[in-house]
Formats: structure tokens, sequence, C-alpha cells
């Protein structure tokens, strides 16, 4: 099979032009959740214990889209449509956005400002303590997703700094898990989806080290 | 600081008065509409003030809405989100029910739900609840006092402790297909506790027959213990002259003792007791020694419940 033959066999159902045009759909469906628990926060529609449900949501949130941004990269390669790449800066950011939500309900909603009660929890309770440095790893993150920003840091740079959303998948899930008392099922899962992404990058890694024939 | 709020621990006994509480979102109020705000603190407090104003926030002896009582529950049996036992537990089968006396007692053996309930005029009760995770209610229950059913058994002077359990049945409790805890559930109580007048049976609540998701046909309510203690379809009573090791001792020792009272001065590991929140509500209030039932104090002279969690 000579190489100009490849990208021709390759099933392409959604072109460049069709995959871009989606993003704003991808945007409103990203932000319909948030939108949707303020709503319900505000009029009273969560049953139960509120702020408690609001945590649960957002964290979710956050690692659901976490767990979305790191499939781009894989699904790109599978299905080699280059667009999806255009997708990841968004999806990252909305993880940023859904950590961020996840903390200040926390700080701001279940401890209620009190200054005392977020020193102690930051500084004495462990699952706090990682959730706070997964939320503080994705801020340099954010900042240098803008794209002036990402051309002064450079390429290289910019992708060894971004590697770092790998150890947010593994610090993120491990506050996830340590949050919970005995229902360890759905911090699992997620470790196992991260699990797989990251294998698959590695997997991918040590195949292109392979010289060509 | 726009907030009066207690600096220094109150003394174990002291009760934050009703007054105090309503006060404080009236002040809330004053400090919202004059718009006077300067500490963030105060901010987020006073945008919840307003919220409170609409209704979101329900005086703290009001009644807990029914719906939020029977759709938010902590019973693994039938799995461990908190939707998932209302979701869960429609087609169990509370009856035919019976309830086992074991132990170091005179009278013992398994004994039908109704003939274990009869002697005892069934009375209506309104409690306070206040679960382990900072949440909590006001539930009126219907039942009978633990005392009757613990006099009748007559406990031999051996007998210092009783311990419950929880039905044993994964083809009708799915939760117990998955070893999530060591199944069945146990818990137990000093046998000086179970006779307290405040210790109740419940087989409803609400003014009806107890809904399968709240523990039917036969629970546990001790209300100036933690939620998890209020031990749910209960087949057994067993009369001990040991401590029982309950389940969530077992599964987490550093979490959840033997006792569970309700204390705000001692922390879970993973989140502060000192305040709760009721469910529907969004800001918390603070949460009473014993949970208001002061009158249990007497049972615990001279114990140290820093230790004795």
């Amino acid at each position: 099979m000579t190489a100009a033959a490849q990208p021709q066999v390759r099933v392409r159902p959604l072109g460049p032009r069709i995959g871009r045009g989606l993003k704003p759909v991808v945007f409103v469906v990203l932000l319909t959740p948030a939108v949707w628990l303020t709503y319900a926060l505000l009029t009273g529609q969560l049953d139960g214990d509120v702020v408690k449900i609001l945590e649960i949501d957002t964290g979710t949130l956050a690692l659901r889209t976490l767990a979305f941004t790191l499939l781009i990269t894989p699904l790109r390669k599978l299905t080699g449509w280059a667009w999806l790449a255009t997708y990841r800066r968004m999806l990252g950011l909305f993880v940023f956005f859904y950590a961020t939500m996840h903390m200040m309900v926390y700080f701001g909603l279940d401890l209620e400002l009190r200054f005392d009660e977020i020193w102690t929890s930051i500084l004495k309770r462990p699952y706090i303590t990682i959730g706070m440095l997964s939320w503080l790893i994705l801020v340099p993150l954010a900042i240098t997703s803008l794209s002036a920003i990402a051309k002064k840091l450079g390429g290289a740079r910019w992708k060894k700094l971004h590697q770092l959303t790998y150890v947010v998948a593994i610090t993120a899930t491990t506050h996830y898990l340590w949050a919970v008392k005995k229902d360890t099922f759905w911090p699992l899962v997620y470790f196992a989806v991260f699990a797989a992404l990251l294998l698959s990058r590695f997997v991918e890694r040590r195949r292109s080290r392979v010289p060509e024939r | 600081m726009l907030i009066r709020r207690n600096r220094i621990e109150p003394p174990s006994s002291e009760i934050t008065p009703e007054q105090e509480y309503l006060n404080r979102r009236q002040f809330l109020g004053v400090v919202g509409s004059i718009g006077a705000i300067s500490a963030t603190g105060a901010l987020t407090e006073a945008m919840l003030g307003g919220l409170q104003s609409a209704g979101a926030q329900q005086p703290s002896d009001a009644i807990t809405d029914e719906a939020k009582v029977t759709s938010y529950n902590n019973y693994y049996e039938f799995g461990t989100d908190k939707e998932d036992p209302k979701a869960n537990s429609q087609q169990f089968r509370a009856r035919p029910w019976s309830v086992k006396i074991e132990g170091l007692a005179r009278k013992t053996g398994n004994m039908p739900l109704d003939n274990f309930l009869a002697p005892s005029k069934v009375q209506d009760r309104t409690y306070r609840f206040r679960c382990v995770e900072a949440w909590s209610a006001v539930i009126p229950w219907r039942g009978i006092p633990l005392a009757d059913v613990i006099r009748r058994a007559e406990p031999l002077p051996s007998a210092k402790y009783i311990e419950m359990a929880t039905l044993y049945d994964p083809a009708r409790m799915p939760g117990q297909r998955a070893r999530t805890i060591d199944w069945p559930y146990l818990e137990g109580l000093r046998l000086d506790e179970a006779l307290h007048p405040l210790a109740f049976l419940a087989t409803g609540m609400y003014g009806k027959t107890l809904p399968n998701q709240n523990g039917a046909p036969l629970r546990l309510v001790v209300p100036w213990k933690y939620g998890f203690k209020n031990i749910k379809a209960i087949v057994s009573i067993k009369f001990t002259d040991k401590p029982s090791n309950t389940t969530w001792m077992r599964a987490a020792p550093d979490e959840y003792g033997f006792y569970a009272n309700v204390n705000p001065a001692v922390d879970h590991p993973r989140w502060s007791q000192a305040r709760e929140r009721k469910l529907g509500d969004i800001l918390r209030k603070p949460t009473a020694m014993f949970n208001g039932y002061s009158e249990v104090a007497s049972l615990y002279g001279g114990m140290d419940l820093r230790r004795n969690f």
C-alpha cells in the first residue's frame, strides 16, 4: 500500500466545515447545565440538600468535560478529523469554568465564606487540599489558552505546560474518591476512563517512535 | 464585621436560641436593603438573605416537606445515591414482617410485627433529624417508644447494650448485591440510651405508613444522634453485654463512632459539624449539642465526648 492511497480509504462523514460549524451548538450544550443549575437553585427546584447537589453536579460536570477534552486527540487520530483539534480550547475552558463554579459553590455556599472554615478545610482535609491543587493547576492552563499568550510561550513550552492536564485528571479524580465515603463506584469509573485515555497516548507515542520502513 | 458570630465555642450544653437565629435573618434583611455591604461574607449572605425572604429558607422548627424527606435518603440497601432508595424500593414488600428478640433477655423469640407492636399505644412525635453529612430535617413520626419493647423483653441484669439488624435479603434489597458496606446493617445503643423516653421505633411518618425508602416497616429514631444510628427495616433486637461493632464503625472507624451523638464541637474528618443545612434551604443554621435534646445530657455525664464520638 502506498502512503498516498491511505487517506482516501478513510471515511469522512463529517467534513471540516460542518465540524467547525457545530462549535456554537457544542458551546450551548456545555453551558446549558450551568444555566439550568442556577435557575433551579434560584427557583427552589433542587430537592434535598441543595448545595450538596450543586457541588456534586458541578464537580461531575468538570470531570466529564475533562474526559471529553482528553478524548479529542485520540479521536482525531482515529478518525482523521483534523478540525476536532479546534475544540480542545473550548472544552478545556469549560473544565476550568465548572471547576471554578464547583469551588465557588463549596467556599461560597457550603462554607458560606467563613474564612476560618475555608482555611481549615484546605489545610486539614486531604480531599479539599488535592481539589484545591487541581484547580490551581488549571489556572495557568486557562490563562495560556489565550492565543497571544500561547504564541509568546512558544509551541514546545505550551505543549509541555498543558501536559499538566494529565496531572489534573489524576488529582481531580483522587479528590472525588476521597470526598465520598463508601460509594466509590463512580470515582473508580473516572479513574478507569482517564487511565484508558492516558494509556492511549502512551501507546501512540511508542508507536510513533518506531522508525518508518 | 456585619454578622454576629460566636468566636468562642459555646459550652456543649448550650443551644443557640431560636430567636437569635431569627434576629440574624432580620439583620441580614436590613443589611441587604440598605446595600451597606462591605465584607464578601456579608455580600453572599445578604444575597442569600434575599432568597430566604423569597421563601427559599424556612424557619428552623417548620416541618420539612414530605416530598423532600421521602426523596433524599441514605439507605445503601437500595443504592448509594440519595435518589436511589426511592427509585429502587417501590417493589419492596414490607409485610409480612417479624422481629426477633434475642440475647440476654427473658422473653426472646421471633414475633410477627403486629404482635410486637400491639401492646403499645401508637404515638405521634415530631423530631429534629440531623444527618452526619450536616443536613437536617424536621419530621413527624408515628410509632411506639423503644423502652416499651425493651421492657417487654425483660432484659437480664447482664444486658448492657442492644444491637439491631436490618433485613439482609439481596433479592429484595438490590443494593445488598454490591459489597459497599458489610451486610446486614448493624446498629447499637447502650441499654440506658435505648430506655430513654426520646428513643422511638417508627412505623409511620406524616400521618401515614412508613414509606419503603424511609425504612418500612420498622425503624429506629434517636433524635439526639446522627441519622445513621436510626437503623431501618429492623428484623432483630439483640441484648448483649458488649457494644455492637456497628456497620459504620467497621467501614470507617475514624469517621463514625458508637455514640454518634450530634455534637457541633467535634468535626467529622471531612467536614465541620458546627452548622447544618435543612433540606431545601440554602443557608446553614447552627447545630445544637445533642441536636437540641439537652435532656439526654445526663446519659453522658463525665464522658469525653470528643473521644467517644
